[in-house]
């Protein structure tokens, strides 16, 4: 059983994923708030791998992206942070990463060092599973996830492929959209992930939007995880002190627990 | 095997290059493009009426020209110029612009977006639109609608919205990411006009079917005129339409040398240029694998072109096969080089060329120069410069 496999064998345990740019605002800032949101009620965090034309992203993730590449942050640092990171905490480590830079890295040689830095699973937005099999392999070789993404758009057809690929968790994309907070879930969210339900019983996290403690709440009660992004990386903007990002992650946590 | 007309497979590839590298929510929204395109390609219906706006609303066939006074400048073979530039809206945009736009109506979608980068796309598609009763969005970047104000100007009196797009470098591959993010978020009722045989599956092979009118008219008025095919084809390539849509028709003839002109900018050793297939190296953007220029982590390079529509940093997958297995040669000219061609052209022709294909014509120039004039070079003149007028004057120092 995979890392990310064993933070879902209780189910009404809800998970809560946070998301970060790795290296934004700088890389002490990421190694910090890591550590600071696995002690605030973190299951799996996902670090987020800069690219230069991130075309699933929401104008949030976009800047931190920038500014990490700004900063010099490649695939390699971020493979450092995760080997630094797993010498202090064992929770679950995701990137996620469009597929050019890990192309560039060599999928094989990325794979391995994924493996022996300790990186849990990869979400590649831009890498349906049609193109994603070679990787799979790869990964799977090297004890690694590959987490597959889902949409509103997504047909029963493509549901049972992503389901089939996906491990780990299937990371469903709650809007037709890109990533960033909204102060509203989408309407069709309890539809969408019922759709899903009947085609699998692995866990089914729910990312894109969600910015508050309550919405957090209601989604848990729907899914099995819960993820936050744009709206944590604001929190580090407003509070460099992170004292902000590390309260929010608390809050989600007590809200998602209140009900179960 | 090059030249086959198969191509792509069924995912979508030229052998290695091409696919479908998008964010699932596109998926559905590819497939179902795919399924309608499929319909309508084997549909006479469709293609009598894209047949006709060819020939009522854009003009076509356009001519071949026996462009005289520049062989003779040149003095070496003979140099016929394809002149989409004389197609409605004054560039071939609008044979990929319309085909979409009749496709868009076939799926019932009433909400057009498209990315432009000098303009010419998104004024083939404002027009479309506005022929075709359709709402209409273009992205375009800032640096671009600062450089093309005119287009813009023109796009906006056809009813379309233009939205400025500040990321990144502010040209077009960002108004590619933009009009994408777009795409995501209205998946259900957009249709997304895309401009160039770039993409995701099935663009590249569609937009390169409705340009693929060019080469099939040029075949037929090069046999007229002259009782033969050419020797060389020449053509611009940024994301690579137009030079898809001459050289498809070609492909079989494997003793016609097909030659696409990238941007060389400043020079392809300045780092300052948009040569993809000279310089780059194969890495996936926009949807596809193909050549890209980027640096050694993966990340896509700046590019800089004195002409806006060759200033993106991939190309069409089909371009990179056809380097691959050698079918076609690629090669760069600077904006310097294209300056002079552009100049060439008006004093010999009285002709002005948009600053895309003055690169074309450049490179034809010098080649014309080294053969003998029984040799045939057909340059695919793809635009017109009315748009550049600035940019030129700018650039040889006068003031307007």
């Amino acid at each position: 059983m995979s890392r990310i496999e064993k933070i879902f064998t209780d189910r009404s345990h809800k998970a809560l994923i946070p998301f970060v740019t790795t290296g934004y605002p700088d890389i002490e800032t990421t190694l910090k708030i890591v550590l600071l949101l696995a002690r605030s009620g973190a299951d799996i965090i996902e670090l987020g791998v800069p690219f230069s034309d991130p075309l699933a992203d929401g104008v949030t993730i976009q800047r931190a992206s920038f500014k990490a590449i700004e900063n010099g942050v490649t695939t390699r640092i971020c493979l450092e942070v995760v080997k630094q990171l797993r010498e202090k905490i064992d929770t679950p480590l995701v990137f996620m990463s469009y597929f050019n830079p890990l192309f560039q890295y060599g999928l094989e040689r990325f794979c391995r060092d994924c493996g022996k830095a300790g990186v849990d699973g990869l979400i590649i937005p831009d890498l349906p599973p049609e193109e994603g099999v070679p990787l799979e392999e790869m990964a799977h070789r090297n004890g690694v996830d590959v987490i597959y993404l889902l949409a509103p758009t997504s047909t029963d057809e493509r549901i049972k492929l992503v389901v089939k690929h996906s491990r780990g968790f299937v990371y469903l994309v709650s809007v037709t959209g890109v990533t960033g907070a909204r102060s509203e879930l989408p309407q069709d969210l309890a539809k969408f992930i019922g759709r899903v339900r009947k085609f699998t019983d692995k866990p089914l996290c729910v990312g894109f939007g969600i910015a508050t403690p309550e919405q957090a709440r209601r989604v848990a009660e729907l899914a099995d995880g819960v993820i936050v992004g744009s709206r944590l990386i604001q929190s580090i903007e407003e509070d460099p002190g992170l004292r902000a990002a590390a309260n929010l992650v608390k809050e989600m946590r007590a809200a998602i627990d209140s009900d179960g | 095997m090059p030249g086959k007309k198969s191509l792509p497979d069924k995912r979508g590839y030229f052998g290695e290059y091409g696919g479908r590298f998008v964010p699932e929510t596109l998926v559905p929204a590819l497939e179902e493009l795919t399924a309608a395109y499929k319909a309508c390609k084997s549909d006479p219906a469709f293609w009598a009426e894209y047949d006709r706006f060819c020939c009522d609303f854009i003009g076509r066939p356009t001519p071949l020209y026996h462009a005289e006074q520049l062989t003779e400048a040149c003095g070496g073979a003979q140099i016929y110029l394809k002149r989409e530039d004389l197609a409605h809206t004054g560039a071939h945009k609008i044979n990929n612009a319309l085909g979409q736009g009749l496709l868009a109506r076939c799926m019932g979608k009433k909400r057009i977006i498209a990315e432009t980068g000098a303009g010419q796309h998104g004024v083939a598609t404002a027009a479309v639109c506005a022929r075709l009763g359709m709402e209409c969005i273009i992205y375009m970047g800032e640096e671009d609608v600062r450089r093309q104000s005119l287009n813009v100007f023109r796009m906006k009196l056809m009813g379309a919205e233009v939205r400025p797009v500040s990321a990144g470098s502010k040209t077009l591959k960002d108004a590619i990411n933009e009009a994408m993010r777009d795409w995501v978020t209205n998946a259900r009722d957009t249709y997304y006009l895309l401009g160039s045989v770039v993409g995701p599956h099935p663009y590249p092979s569609m937009v390169r079917d409705f340009q693929s009118v060019i080469g099939k008219e040029t075949r037929e008025q090069i046999l007229k005129k002259t009782g033969r095919l050419p020797d060389y084809i020449i053509a611009c390539v940024g994301g690579g339409s137009n030079a898809i849509g001459i050289f498809h028709a070609f492909l079989d003839d494997t003793g016609i040398r097909l030659i696409g002109v990238e941007a060389g900018g400043k020079g392809v050793s300045t780092g300052k240029h948009a040569a993809s297939l000279v310089k780059g190296k194969v890495g996936v953007l926009h949807g596809s694998k193909s050549f890209l220029l980027q640096d050694k982590y993966g990340q896509i390079c700046e590019t800089h072109s004195i002409s806006a529509g060759l200033d993106y940093p991939g190309v069409g997958p089909e371009h990179s096969y056809l380097k691959e297995t050698g079918r076609a040669t690629y090669v760069a000219v600077t904006d310097r080089q294209a300056l002079e061609g552009f100049q060439l052209l008006c004093r010999t022709e009285g002709i002005t060329p948009a600053l895309e294909s003055a690169h074309a014509i450049y490179y034809a120039a010098c080649l014309a120069k080294t053969l003998d004039k029984d040799k045939l070079i057909v340059v695919n003149l793809s635009g017109r410069g009315d748009k550049d007028m600035g940019i030129v004057a700018e650039a040889l120092g006068v003031k307007l």
